[in-house]
């Protein structure tokens, strides 16, 4: 489902004496379908902008990045935003929400997006917060004001609520405690089992060797760090 | 797919100093582009020539109208493109008093655009004004208010209320959450969403708020002294902007 195939990427920092970061060459991957691939690699070396170009988040130089059908190296912002819709997800490591809007509207807006119903979206999207230990009296706040750990858990449950067939995941397990981290891990096993090819970055050691099928060492593919 | 709105290659003078310049760009069904730049930038020129508010000196604005698909806005007759903008198209200012008439009626404000697209019966007309003052969240009991009475966070929903009672397809704003405080935005903010969402809306956004485009629209133009110096997803051209401009603006936003 995804295939990465020659990526090269760099910075151009204009305001600073446009001075040329090369970050990425050469970068290969693949994910197929039921498969959790986790991309591993000290700080720094690229793990997360690798993960940011396969979402179209950053732009690529060079290369093909095949998510489906579709290149997101090279297509159009209208081809990125209906595979965002439909075939990829992301969890990232921040919560990003317009203030105001309730935890379960926060979870339920993937599937709205996607046309269905409030109460449909609304049933779902309480089911994952209740699996996730979201007290129910915080489902008609705003996530803004959460805990970390509990904001995580609102970005989780938005990223599941939908049944992407791709799932790009940073760090999903980063702040939680045992029993949540237990939850996460079966919603991924979960998704695997139902064939979502799954990339992942985890810090969390004993997590990756339980969930993920193959590591990617993205330091092959940072210039300056390859041998 | 046919775009809604095909702009192509569209330039504003005023005299011989540029205004805008060589735009080009498609705008989907259901899609919001974002509009930033500083002032000066030629953003608000390019809002007001494509709503068909200033003519431009070249280029086509085509729309996507109902009867017979894509029409060049520029070169229609003045009573067809003012039946667009009371129909298809809505335009929402900066200052609500521009948009509003300050001495009708709350009610009377939102009917009167219903009344310009042939809506007679005083019941009716009544009941949508209802509806809609509720949707943007102004009590019900201040329908026969003048907009003079209200706040400017109200003044402000009651202008996307009157645009939005006719069912446009196509939404101009005009820095539509500008001079409002933070609170009042993020209401405003979750409004507009909700409404795009339901109402499958385009919209085209003008703002110098780089946090408000990022929540409110999926594609995003940068302009510089009339010029469209980049565009495409907003969270790319955000996090990975590549014009040393836009690289400017980003890392010039405060951080709270």
């Amino acid at each position: 489902m995804i295939r990465v195939e020659n990526v090269s990427k760099s910075f151009t920092l204009h305001n600073q004496g446009a001075a040329v970061i090369p970050v990425m060459r050469g970068g290969e991957l693949t994910v197929a379908r039921g498969e959790c691939v986790a991309l591993t690699g000290a700080s720094g070396a690229g793990k997360s902008t690798l993960m940011r170009m396969i979402y179209g988040n950053y732009l690529t130089a060079s290369g093909r990045i095949m998510v489906g059908d579709l290149d997101v190296a090279r297509a159009a912002p209208r081809e990125i935003l209906d595979l965002r819709r439909n075939v990829l997800g992301y969890v990232s490591q921040f919560l990003r929400v317009v203030p105001r809007v309730a935890t379960l509207d926060v979870v339920a807006e993937p599937l709205r997006a996607v046309g269905s119903s409030e109460a449909d979206a609304r049933a779902r999207a309480g089911e994952l917060l209740a699996q996730l230990n979201i007290p129910q009296r915080l489902w008609q706040l705003s996530p803004t004001t959460f805990s970390g750990g509990e904001q995580q858990r609102v970005n989780i449950a938005r990223g599941f609520a939908h049944p992407y067939p791709v799932l790009l995941l940073d760090e999903p397990t980063a702040s939680l405690d045992a029993i949540n981290r237990a939850t996460v891990l079966a919603l991924i096993e979960e998704a695997k089992a139902r064939g979502t090819a799954i990339l992942g970055i985890f810090h969390d050691e004993a997590a990756r060797d339980q969930i993920c099928d193959r590591e990617v060492d993205v330091t092959r593919f940072t210039p300056g760090l390859a041998a | 797919m046919t775009p809604l709105l095909q702009v192509e290659n569209i330039a504003k003078f005023y005299g011989a100093r540029i205004g805008c310049t060589d735009v080009s760009f498609d705008l989907y069904p259901g899609e919001v582009m974002g509009i930033v730049g500083e002032s000066g930038s030629g953003k608000s020129t390019l809002l007001n020539t494509l709503a068909g508010h200033l003519t431009p000196d070249r280029g086509a604005v085509r729309f996507d109208t109902r009867a017979d698909g894509l029409r060049d806005t520029v070169t229609m007759s003045e009573p067809e493109r003012r039946m667009l903008s009371r129909t298809d198209w809505a335009f929402v200012h900066q200052h609500a008093r521009d948009g509003l008439r300050m001495n009708v009626s709350a009610g009377g404000n939102v009917g009167e655009r219903l009344m310009a697209v042939g809506a007679r019966h005083y019941g009716d007309i009544r009941a949508t004004a209802t509806d809609w003052l509720g949707r943007v969240e102004i009590n019900e009991d201040r329908i026969d208010d003048r907009p003079s009475a209200f706040s400017g966070g109200m003044q402000q929903r009651l202008q996307i209320a009157r645009n939005l009672v006719t069912g446009p397809r196509l939404v101009f704003m005009d820095e539509p959450t500008g001079g409002l405080d933070v609170s009042v935005q993020a209401r405003l903010l979750d409004l507009l969403r909700g409404l795009v969402r339901e109402m499958g809306l385009s919209a085209i956004i003008v703002t110098h708020d780089l946090a408000v485009v990022r929540l409110l629209a999926d594609r995003l133009m940068v302009m510089k002294d009339g010029h469209v110096v980049e565009t495409g997803l907003t969270d790319q051209v955000l996090d990975d902007p590549q014009h040393g401009y836009t690289q400017l603006l980003v890392s010039s936003v405060l951080q709270v």
